[in-house]
């Protein structure tokens, strides 16, 4: 038998005690989409409106924003705007993490908008829509569709980005299996703990976007 | 119904339409004939301002309307169009095609949108695929189902941008025999179409149209048998 410095039993002994940092990273990811899908259709609508007014900020803000790192975003508003406001941790996580997918979801609206092929614009507004119900009723339900893909792929991105979270001192699983590797001198044991974690949560997104792919197929199908 | 002057259309420094004057009468049905690129389509596409004019006027029903007015829509209500490659929206069902404009235009009641839309269905002879999506249909009920649709806002005008180029050929005959039928009910029809006999049978009027110009017209049969001008005979000398 080899004498291995692990104590691998402990993943299953610890691995309970990790339920409350995931339910915080589960929170921070959902809030942080939730903003993320608001601010990226706003900005993908912006990005490509004819208007600079509406067309300028959206760029400048997926410029910045992807351009710099996720961890420098949430130190600048957990620590650095500290003299400006105070923002607690959880809600500076999800803000930053929704301003940021924010300006990465822009860009997969943006790219779904413009695939739609022209003649699905036209034919709505030869039947006499305005070119907002044109774009409400015809446009945006089949890029969204399109867009699901990649989405999902960016849901994933941001599951696994909100253990950056754990810089600016929220107790997510990250956070929290550092403590733990600290305090039962068992680190390896508790980051496995954690990316067991990381890895359900993963699947069970993947899983979950499949089946919304599946079920927006119905109208794709021949028989 | 419909009356053109003097329009005029860039697309950069490409001058796609030459001061073209055209009257279209009430239940009329003009062909409009030409090579690609002689402008054939973007006259349609102007009348229903898809594209804009930058120079000309045009008169709907007596109103001219001014390509950078807000009210558009309402012009575009009474102007019905059929595409080359149909456009029909593929996330609704067939009778959600032909209703939409209902719904959404017209804002009727969902009952009486359905009733119509059924009434419309079976003038195009496709009752049996209401509740279908656009992927499980040929070509040729493609076409019918987005004729339906245009009609569902009753138009006072139907263009027609080449409805059956995109179809294989033992399709094009269901679209224009719907196509004949609302000829022959009295709808003012503007057609781009190369489809002689439909012309023959029920073209009151032929246009031929060479790079931007109106330079030939006339009566389906003198204008097929008997063209005047060089270009139009070496037009449908190529086109036999």
């Amino acid at each position: 038998m080899l004498d291995l410095p692990w104590d691998f039993t402990a993943i299953a002994r610890y691995f309970p005690g990790f339920y409350a940092a995931a339910l915080l990273t589960l929170q921070i990811t959902f809030f942080g989409i939730l903003v993320g899908l608001v601010l990226g259709l706003v900005t993908g609508l912006m990005r490509l409106s004819t208007f600079k007014i509406l067309n300028l900020p959206a760029k400048g803000y997926i410029w910045v924003i992807r351009g710099t790192p996720l961890l420098l975003q949430l130190m600048i508003i957990y620590y650095g705007l500290i003299d400006l406001v105070n923002i607690d941790r959880m809600p500076a996580a999800i803000i930053g993490l929704g301003v940021h997918n924010g300006a990465y979801i822009a860009e997969i609206f943006r790219g779904a908008i413009q695939s739609i092929e022209r003649g699905q614009r036209e034919a709505a507004l030869s039947l006499g829509m305005t070119p907002t119900q044109a774009m409400i009723r015809v446009v945006l339900p089949q890029a969204f569709k399109r867009s699901v893909p990649a989405l999902g792929n960016q849901f994933i991105i941001a599951l696994k980005d909100s253990s950056l979270a754990s810089a600016i001192a929220v107790r997510e699983l990250l956070l929290r299996a550092r403590q733990m590797g600290s305090s039962t001198l068992m680190m390896l044991e508790m980051l496995m703990i954690v990316g067991i974690y990381y890895l359900m949560m993963t699947t069970v997104l993947t899983l979950l976007v499949g089946r919304v792919e599946k079920r927006l197929q119905v109208s794709d199908y021949r028989d | 119904m419909i009356k053109i002057r003097e329009l005029n259309k860039w697309f950069g420094d490409l001058h796609v339409l030459k001061d073209v004057d055209l009257d279209v009468a009430e239940k009329e049905v003009v062909v409009v004939i030409g090579a690609s690129g002689s402008g054939k389509s973007t006259l349609l596409r102007c009348i229903n301002f898809l594209e804009f004019a930058q120079k000309g006027q045009i008169f709907i029903d007596g109103k001219e309307t001014d390509s950078r007015s807000k009210k558009l829509h309402l012009v575009r209500m009474e102007v019905g169009m059929v595409f080359q490659h149909f456009n029909l929206f593929p996330h609704r069902t067939v009778m959600g095609n032909v209703i939409e404009g209902l719904t959404q235009v017209k804002k009727l009641p969902r009952e009486q949108a359905l009733g119509q839309g059924r009434e419309l269905l079976e003038k195009v002879g496709l009752s049996d695929k209401a509740d279908v999506y656009p992927a499980m249909l040929s070509g040729g009920q493609k076409q019918r189902v987005a004729i339906a649709r245009a009609l569902a806002m009753k138009p006072k005008i139907m263009l027609f941008d080449e409805p059956t180029s995109a179809l294989d050929p033992e399709l094009v005959g269901e679209v224009l025999q719907v196509m004949k039928n609302l000829a022959l009910e009295g709808m003012t029809m503007m057609v781009v179409s190369h489809e002689m006999g439909f012309a023959r049978e029920v073209g009151d009027r032929v246009i031929y149209m060479d790079e931007g110009r109106i330079i030939e017209e006339g009566l389906p049969e003198e204008l097929y048998k008997n063209p005047q001008h060089e270009r139009t005979k070496s037009f449908l000398a190529r086109l036999l």
